[in-house]
């Protein structure tokens, strides 16, 4: 099988403090990975390196086997890793319509042209109408995103995510402060909206993350302490020594 | 419903068209059609301002620098097309000036567009300061103190127009203001447009959907500069001079102040101030010395109460007028105006005073006229009228804005009740 | 030399209060160099009741009240609205107190004079000699700065303000958000200013237009140093008051030196009016050329850690 994302070695140090101490990790080609760990483990900073956000200390990333490490945020998107925020991060102004049409618009080849009119854009239209009902917020099409109610918001964030269509997806805590319906609703949106691709995300509630993932990955301390599926997860003494006694979610 | 958006559109662009074509037919003073020139001038170089400041979220505080600079080399073109060196039309003459904008928007604006926010700001400044005391260096190019001056009337009569009137000169600058308002406003339905107001929300997210947040600025900042310079080329062609003051500091505020008292959350708010502010400071300036004062206050009181400026001022009553509630606030507006008025009358009398006192002493004594009153400022007692009359004024605005509150609070529910019906 | 070094100094004056006032409130304030112009102008108005002196106490403390209320009833006000509304809440304040300075003492200089008991010639060397007022000068200043570094090491305020310094977020979260240290960092930086102004007014020039041409000159150095830099900001001063000093002094242009070299030029060519610019001509174009080289090869400033 085929890595769609592979980190080597990769570490990550603010100041004198190692955050992330040598990540070896690959995601394979269409499979649901769930990143877990305690709190301060570094899941969030691990998705930070992965998409360009902060440069790695040392290291290497790669996507679908090209090397992604050191690029900016918007190169790696290009070449198809879109990310979530786990702090929601949308265009607070623009409309729900908007706000998918600006990761759609990148992914039609518009980019930055000003020579045609973006209402005239048929493709562009249609492809973003459909996303804005795939994430059941058509009654909320011309909103503005910043007066969205918390799930919907989280909804969008979604939607932005996966709307220039990119092949591997990172969410970063998807359904976290949401209420049971809400999370129920979240992972029937995730599942839906990602089949055949790559998805690797961050999540603390475990009903989820043993509900759809195909593999996991313990963090602890900035290094993967187990990889493998929810059952070997379940048995493996070095996760429950981890958890044990540490919060959980 | 988009087809009924489209003609509603339309037909408001067909209204600008008429009231642009109208208007010196109706005001047929030179010094009127003189003023609605600059209005032309200032729409355009305002708009072209908001690309950047309400479009992209930038805040430059150095965009006269490509007016400026458009201006300088459309008067050299036009000087190049009197001595027969150059064969354009005086028509096309502003396209000089927007190439070299546009030019000066590529150098610039690489060095500049790699920030945002506040180091932007401070960039942008920098690089007009460098370029104003530059132009004092080249005094050939920028012909010193006194500027480079020029001839509007040249070349052949195309249909006997010379540019030889005023009104002439008004309609060529009309139809390029026509021109450049619909470009700028096709402009903001474009990818570019929308990812403009993308990048101005939120700079980080845009980048993780593929786009370079700096390359986004740096295009809005080219093709801004090519309308401020398009202006400056009008400039030359209206003032048939163009001096280093007109790329300086000054004037670079002086186009924020405009688009932001307009409203720069809106297209058409620069529209607003840009006709409001040109008219204030020549009628302003007729009437007292203290002009720029009370513009200076006017801009503060906007800041501090209407940041959204005057556009939004007006967006803000549409829900009201949709339900036919806008008659409601009326009686509380005209209370709170009257009240302002005390103020302002207690307010001016004060300043005025105090420049009697302070600098026209010696030209003309410390007796003096206002409102038809005659006084001296040397006396105590119309200082202390006028404080009176502020205080006066201060608790009848207190008293009219509770009013106001209250007409909005029925106004509200008004509108509550329609939506949810 | 020493000229440079006493108006480095008083830049840094400057662009110290201004970076304070950056690094914890976020807020580049434009009127910063109106409070110098204030403060020059309240000092002559004091002088000539009571004398330079007290001019000297007088008139920083009335900048600083200034500024303090600007923060309380300005600033404050338009925080909601965002840093683009606070940036154009100062830029319009600094465009109402030159008016207001119109209003007051009107469009020509006024005559604020260094004090008699100064105005000798402390020393000279070879021919120049050295005002014993720009020694006063540089005192003052390193006294002021002396006292500005105890205040922000060893006192509990100094401390908090410098914790911001690099980690605005926590202090926060710290609760010391306190509206009150803003006030008093806000007054400070302005008192400051007042000060610069106090003891630059009178060894240059009192006017109208001197919070402009000392304010963009104070960005750049704040820019050139690194924004929210300290370190940075002291450095840049006098880089830049080298540079403004000395450039003046030099009458040489690539002209001269090219011709000097043996190459002939021809002043018919299109560029022989740049050739023939001479450094002292360029000086004030200096520091922003300097500004912009130095974005173009290190975008963060000398010293510079964050942006924005």
């Amino acid at each position: 099988m085929p890595a769609a994302l592979e980190l080597r070695d990769v570490r990550k140090s603010f100041g004198k403090t190692a955050i992330i101490n040598g990540v070896n990790l690959a995601i394979e080609k269409g499979e649901r990975h769930a990143v877990i760990g305690p709190n301060g483990a570094g899941k969030s900073t691990l998705f930070n390196l992965i998409s360009g956000r902060f440069p790695v200390t040392s290291g290497t990333i790669s996507l679908n086997d090209r090397e992604i490490t050191g690029l900016p945020p918007q190169d790696i998107s290009r070449r198809g890793l879109a990310r979530s925020f786990q702090i929601t991060n949308i265009f607070p102004k623009l409309s729900v319509f908007e706000n998918i049409r600006c990761a759609v618009l990148w992914a039609t080849g518009h980019r930055y042209s000003f020579w045609q009119r973006v209402g005239g854009l048929r493709d562009v239209t249609e492809r973003c109408d459909e996303l804005v009902q795939q994430i059941n917020l058509g009654k909320r099409r011309d909103t503005p995103a910043g007066v969205l109610s918390y799930a919907e918001q989280r909804a969008l964030e979604i939607g932005v995510t996966i709307a220039g269509g990119a092949d591997v997806i990172l969410l970063d805590e998807p359904t976290a402060g949401m209420s049971n319906t809400e999370t129920a609703d979240a992972v029937a949106l995730i599942r839906s909206v990602t089949v055949g691709k790559t998805l690797v995300m961050v999540e603390h509630d475990m009903s989820v993350v043993f509900g759809l993932a195909d593999r996991i990955s313990v963090l602890v301390y900035g290094q993967v302490i187990a990889t493998g599926t929810p059952q070997e997860i379940r048995g493996n003494k070095a996760v429950q020594e981890a958890y044990l006694g540490t919060e959980q979610h | 419903m988009t087809s009924f958006f489209h003609i509603r559109r339309l037909a408001l662009w067909a209204i600008t068209a008429l009231v642009m074509i109208a208007l010196p037919l109706l005001l047929t003073q030179s010094f009127a059609i003189s003023m609605l020139s600059q209005m032309g001038i200032a729409v355009i170089f305002a708009l072209s301002y908001n690309m950047l400041l309400g479009q992209t979220g930038m805040l430059s505080f150095g965009h006269a620098v490509y007016f400026g600079l458009g201006a300088f080399f459309s008067a050299h073109a036009l000087n190049m097309i009197g001595a027969g060196n150059l064969g354009l039309p005086v028509t096309f003459l502003p396209l000089v000036g927007g190439v070299a904008g546009l030019a000066f928007g590529v150098v610039f604006g690489y060095v500049t567009t790699k920030h945002s926010g506040t180091p932007f700001a401070m960039i942008s400044l920098g690089i007009a300061e460098m370029v104003a005391a530059c132009s004092l260096m080249f005094p050939s190019f920028f012909g010193g103190e006194g500027g480079i001056s020029t001839d509007r009337v040249v070349g052949e009569a195309v249909m006997g127009i010379t540019y030889g009137q005023g009104r002439q000169v008004y309609y060529l600058i009309a139809g390029w203001c026509f021109v450049c308002m619909i470009a700028m406003f096709a402009l903001t339905q474009t990818p570019l447009g929308r990812m403009a107001n993308a990048v101005r929300d939120n700079a980080e997210r845009a980048r993780f959907v593929g786009y370079n947040p700096t390359r986004v600025r740096y295009t809005m900042l080219i093709l801004s500069s090519f309308f401020a310079g398009i202006a400056g080329g009008l400039a030359v062609i209206n003032y048939e001079l163009v001096t280093a003051e007109s790329l300086g500091v000054v004037a670079s505020g002086n186009v924020l102040l405009m688009s932001f008292i307009g409203g720069v959350g809106h297209f058409f708010g620069p529209i607003i101030g840009a006709v409001l502010v040109t008219y204030l400071q020549s009628a302003l300036s007729n009437y007292t010395l203290a002009w720029l004062l009370y513009f200076g206050l006017f801009f503060l009181v906007m800041i501090l109460f209407a940041p959204g400026g005057i556009a939004s001022l007006l967006a803000m009553h549409k829900p009201a007028w949709d339900v036919g509630q806008l008659r409601r606030l009326v009686p509380s507006y005209i209370a709170a105006g009257a009240a302002s008025l005390v103020i302002l009358a207690g307010l001016i009398t004060l300043i005025e005073m105090i420049y009697q006192v302070e600098t026209k002493k010696e030209q003309s004594g410390t007796v003096m006229n206002l409102f038809g009153l005659t006084f001296d400022a040397a006396n105590a007692g119309p200082w202390i009228g006028s404080l009176a009359t502020m205080a006066v004024g201060a608790a009848l605005l207190w008293g009219a804005s509770r009013l106001v509150r209250a007409s909005w609070q029925q106004v509200t529910i008004a509108i509550n009740a329609k939506r949810g019906a | 030399m020493l000229n440079s070094l006493s108006y480095g100094l008083l830049l840094f004056m400057l662009s110290s209060g201004l970076t304070l006032i950056f690094s914890m409130m976020g807020v580049l304030n434009f009127a910063h160099a109106s409070f110098y112009m204030l403060g020059a102008y309240f000092a002559y108005q004091t002088s000539t009741y009571l004398g330079f002196w007290p001019a000297l106490i007088v008139a920083p403390a009335a900048v600083a009240f200034l500024g303090a209320l600007t923060e309380r009833y300005g600033l404050r006000t338009v925080h909601k609205f965002g840093h683009v509304a606070e940036l154009l809440f100062t830029f319009g304040l600094a465009y109402i107190i030159e008016e207001f300075v119109h209003l007051l003492w009107g469009r020509a200089p006024v005559e604020y004079r260094i004090p008699p008991i100064l105005d000798f010639s402390a020393f000279s060397i070879y021919t120049t000699q050295y005002p014993a007022y720009r020694v006063f000068m540089m005192l003052v200043s390193v006294a002021m700065l002396a006292a500005l570094y105890l205040a922000l090491t060893r006192t509990r305020i100094g401390l908090i303000i410098q914790a911001s310094l690099t980690h605005p977020d926590m202090v926060e979260a710290l609760g010391h958000n306190v509206p009150r240290v803003f006030m008093t960092v806000f007054a400070g930086g302005a008192a400051l200013a007042g000060l610069a102004g106090v003891i630059g007014g009178n060894a240059f020039v009192t006017e109208p237009g001197m919070a402009a041409s000392v304010g963009t000159i104070v960005f750049v150095v704040v820019v050139f140093g690194g924004m929210g830099s300290l370190a940075g900001a002291f450095v840049a001063s006098l880089i830049i008051g080298a540079v403004q000093t000395f450039s003046v002094a030099f009458d040489y242009s690539l002209a001269s030196i090219l011709t000097g070299m043996g190459v002939q030029l021809d002043p018919e060519s299109a560029w022989y009016e740049l050739w023939k610019v001479t450094i002292a001509q360029a000086a004030p174009v200096l520091p922003y050329v300097l500004m912009v080289l130095m974005l173009i090869v290190r975008p963060k400033g000398l010293m510079g850690t964050r942006e924005g």
